[in-house]
């Protein structure tokens, strides 16, 4: 069946026609052509597609697209301000919190739902945060410095 | 560094290339869509070994929306998979090679073997259909494990390859060797399993392929490493499609870890679907599928037994190996457990003789090939198990030993009796320098702290060398190669003083866009800003063998130096001119072409432009403008080494080993940014631990993965690790122009060893002096509390 769903995402309205069965991932993949969420699995393990709906990090893998009809949905496309990176974003960069890249958009959405509930997290508690973020690459080191740093970026800021 | 730039060779330049990944706005395949694409999927066997008996197309084909459903007779023009490395064993007799077809011809030979291509208008359609086709199969008795396959009345996965042997191979004089034993006062003994890898780099495999019927150029893009050599392999023996009529493109590419190397049947299905149908055919895996399909790493079953004379020197080495190929040779299976890793059982030491004999094995299970350190921890692992076996047995300090028998410092060049020569290193350098950045001496201290807290403590401490960048081409020749192992790299200087690299490495993740700029800008004295690396497209790139085995800098970074030498020849001679001076008395320096003993100089910059505006210009006896390519053929391998040390606490009651310290002190020769090399090392360093810890791939007996998606198959995450201390010790490369080593796989190497050596540490109380990895916590309770605790 197909079902007309319009969500907001990162702050625009849009609207497409799916199959019922979309997953959220697909919807903004192919759909809205958000191509910076990524799929890495298909258990839910990797958090590579992680964005945030309604203020919340989920992964977007998890989830209908018709489940997220109406909600505001944030991708790593929205992080940024312009060509300006957000301090978390920055934060990544200076560290060398990523080096394919291909977790780091689902990474990044997990780290700023992180600070927003928890503004100074210890490093143990980012590294317990990241239980749903894969990353292949780095060895975590840099990725958990990253957030760090960005936390005290964000709240400076 | 040049004193002018902060963004020269040795700089912490962050990297350009996060811009883009930060944003989400990178160009994986995945994300690339072609006007009119399908979709492919593909239906795999379920079964580790079967006859196919019939396939029924009938009810997908009915399905709105399916476009072809293909299977090998659509194949029956093209030939198999090829393989890049022959390797021939005792007596000289070859390998055996048995087609590895596109896909499935009649029977399937390892759970996920291709066997139906459904090609439809969307993804979700190309699934749907594919589990209306119906394939049935004839179950054949399978081969599974290496010690199964090679043992009496084993089913057999090629009839060509009796036993299951793909070749029997040995390095060294086992006479000789055999000799040395007998007049050694100890002998040190061990069996071992190097366990099972599934690399699993983050971005699954995807390619599309793509037919322009206008002019009959075929497209690929493709998740590779090393685009050109997919080029070559697929169009010059398996599709026949000459190079200049095929482009193939890995754009930003999620991790490789030596499993995009390969050329994979879902390159060609795509390839040749795309050409069938005129239209851009895409396939993308799921990770599920990756684990089915994706070649696998490690699988060795091995005795090693070392020589000691009376004192701890080593006398010589022996090692009996079997290696498990999986159902068909991968493109350089057939070299990782024999090149790259026979040839490395000298590690650090001076080991007299050594003899090695490896059988490669057929089983009913996915292609093993080279992962993340192929060969090199394999060699690392049991030489550094047997050191510390040795240690226990005799008594011995286990960091007293390995410097006992050290290469020295003055003994370089080092003839090993393995074949290798190395060039340089200082191996009680790195050894001093884990030590103390360990704290080495204050371990009593934290030992007994951690008994306090009910938990045991262990140390391990080790060293390796590995070695990078495959050469020269002629010996690999020698040995098998099928393909040249230089790197090639373009300059293209622009007229307004801009510079284009165009360099045949492939970077996904190794930050090349960085590292190769900062070479380039500090050589030619010009702003970091106003070079731009370019790779991954055969149509821009002159040629080129890709990123594999640590050789992106030692290799392809020498090659960009010799066009970067050829530029600035030229320039002296363009410049030369327009100062009217000798050729002779120019000289460049901080970019910036100068008459020797006097002011007269000329901007690079200038020179580019008279390169392309040749107004005043030797016409004729020099060409306009300004590019060059170089090609870089190594002299040798190059030998990093170091020494890691880990420090495990272990929680008795459960068996959960924590990593409670990991210190690596590593000489990966000249650093061009440290800040990436430090990021390869920790992300090595959790590949090493994550085998010794938490990895294992399963097959049960009749050859189904048990370990096949990241629920079952265990992941290193974050909370598993400390923070490292990582440090460098520089001795420079000899034989390549930027006295570099390569460090991707280092950290791979190393950690296993210093683990599994921590945790027998800690439980020597209860006798273990070796387990085969990963140390689950299941395995350790059962040491634990299986063994006897000492009185």
């Amino acid at each position: 069946m197909t079902v007309n769903v319009s969500m907001n995402v990162n702050g625009k309205t849009v609207s497409a026609d799916v199959e019922d069965r979309t997953l959220l991932v697909t919807y903004l993949r192919e759909n809205q052509r958000l191509t910076g969420t990524h799929v890495g699995c298909d258990t839910s393990q990797c958090g590579a597609c992680v964005v945030h709906v309604n203020g919340k990090s989920i992964k977007s893998c998890t989830m209908l697209a018709v489940q997220a009809a109406g909600a505001e949905v944030s991708t790593i496309e929205g992080v940024a301000n312009g060509d300006e990176l957000h301090p978390m974003q920055e934060a990544f960069r200076d560290n060398h919190g990523l080096q394919c890249g291909f977790c780091t958009p689902g990474m990044v959405m997990s780290a700023l739902d992180l600070v927003k509930t928890n503004p100074d997290p210890s490093e143990t508690e980012v590294r317990e945060w990241l239980e749903g973020n894969l990353c292949r690459c780095t060895g975590y080191h840099n990725i958990v410095k990253s957030i760090l740093a960005g936390a005290k970026a964000m709240r400076g800021a | 560094m040049n004193e002018m730039l902060d963004t020269g060779i040795g700089a912490a330049v962050r990297r350009r290339e996060d811009n883009r990944f930060l944003q989400g706005i990178g160009n994986y395949t995945d994300d690339i869509v072609l006007p009119g694409q399908t979709h492919a999927h593909i239906v795999r066997s379920p079964h580790a070994h079967a006859s196919i008996v019939g396939i029924d197309k009938a009810a997908a084909e009915k399905i709105e929306g399916v476009v072809a459903i293909l299977t090998a007779e659509d194949f029956a023009d093209y030939g198999g998979l090829p393989c890049g490395w022959q390797v021939n064993g005792k007596n000289d007799e070859p390998m055996k090679e048995p087609k590895h077809p596109i896909l499935a011809e009649g029977r399937v030979r390892h759970v996920g073997d291709p066997v139906v291509v459904v090609i439809a208008e969307t993804a979700d359609i190309a699934r749907d259909a594919s589990e209306k086709v119906s394939v049935s199969y004839k179950e054949l008795p399978s081969a599974i494990l290496v010690d199964d396959a090679v043992g009496a009345g084993a089913a057999a996965v090629h009839e060509e390859a009796p036993g299951n042997v793909c070749y029997d191979w040995e390095l060294g004089d086992k006479a000789v060797v055999d000799a040395a034993f007998k007049g050694a006062a100890h002998v040190a003994r061990l069996e071992l399993v190097n366990n099972r890898l599934i690399p699993n780099a983050m971005e699954p495999r995807a390619a599309i392929g793509d037919f322009n019927r206008g002019t009959g150029d075929h497209s690929l893009y493709t998740t590779s490493q090393n685009p050109h050599v997919i080029r070559l392999l697929m169009g010059a023996f398996v599709l026949n499609i000459p190079e200049h009529k095929l482009r193939v493109y890995a754009p930003d590419v999620g991790g490789g870890f030596g499993s995009k190397i390969y050329h994979y049947a879902e390159e060609a299905i795509v390839t040749v679907a795309a050409a069938k149908l005129a239209r851009p055919v895409k396939w993308v895996a799921d990770r599920s599928e990756s684990f089915i399909s994706d070649a696998h790493g490690r699988d060795h079953v091995t005795t090693v037994e070392l020589a000691l004379d009376k004192d701890g020197n080593f006398l010589g080495l022996r090692e009996t190996t079997l290696a498990n190929m999986g159902a068909y040779l991968s493109t350089f299976a057939p070299a990782v457990p024999t090149y790259l890793h026979g040839t490395l059982l000298a590690g650090n030491y001076v080991t007299p003789v050594i003899y090695c004999n490896v059988k490669a094995v057929f089983t009913n299970t996915v292609p093993v090939d080279a992962y993340r350190g192929a060969g090199r921890p394999e060699a690392t692992y049991l030489l550094e198990r047997i050191i510390d076996i040795a240690a226990h047995d005799l008594k011995m300090d286990p960091a007293e030993l390995r410097r006992r028998n050290f290469i020295k410092p003055d003994q370089f060049p080092y003839d090993t009796p393995v074949a290798l020569t190395y060039d340089i290193g200082d191996y009680e350098a790195t050894l001093d320098q884990a030590m103390q950045a360990s704290d080495y001496a204050g371990y009593a201290a934290r030992k007994a702290e951690s008994a306090k807290n009910g938990k045991l403590r262990g140390r391990g401490l080790i060293s390796y060398i590995e070695a990078c960048g495959i050469a020269p081409s002629n010996v690999a020749g020698a040995l098998g190669a099928r393909a040249g192992l230089y790197e090639a790299a373009t300059i293209r200087v622009n007229p307004t003083g801009s510079v284009s690299v165009l360099t045949g490495s492939h970077a996904h993740g190794q930050g090349h866009e960085t590292t190769f700029a900062q070479v380039v800008s500090d050589m030619l004295g010009i702003s970091y800003d106003s070079v731009d690396v370019i790779h991954g497209d055969t149509d821009k790139i002159p040629f080129g063998m890709g990123t594999y085995g640590s050789r992106s800098i030692a290799v392809g970074g020498a090659a960009i130096v010799g066009a970067v030498d050829k530029i600035i020849n030229k320039g002296r001679r363009i410049a030369a001119h327009l100062m009217e001076a000798s050729e002779a008395d120019v000289v460049f320096e901080n970019g910036e072409f100068k008459v020797m003993g006097t002011d007269k100089q000329v901007g690079f910059g200038d020179v580019a432009l008279t390169a392309y505006v040749p107004h005043n210009y030797p016409l004729e006896t020099l060409e306009p403008g300004l590019e060059e390519t170089a090609f870089y053929d190594p002299k040798n391998f190059t030998y990093p080494a170091g020494c890691h040390i880990c420090e495990v606490e272990i929680d008795p009651e459960t068996g959960v080993v924590e990593i409670a310290s990991f210190t690596a002190a590593d000489d990966f020769g000249r650093i061009i940014n440290p800040m990436v090399v430090e990021g390869q090392v920790h992300g090595g360093l959790v590949q090493g631990i994550g085998q010794a810890l938490l990895e294992g791939c399963v097959y049960d007996d009749n050859g189904q993965l048990l370990t096949g998606s990241f629920m079952d198959y265990c992941m290193p995450r974050a909370d598993d690790f400390p923070n490292f201390v990582v440090s460098t010790n520089v001795t420079e490369c000899t034989h390549n122009p930027l006295g570099v080593k390569g460090c991707g796989e280092a950290g791979a190497i190393g950690s296993p060893p210093a683990v599994v050596s921590a945790i027998c540490d800690a439980l020597s109380e209860y006798g273990v002096t070796h387990f085969d990895m990963p140390a689950t916590p299941s395995k350790v309770w059962s040491l634990i509390h299986g063994g006897k605790k000492a009185a």
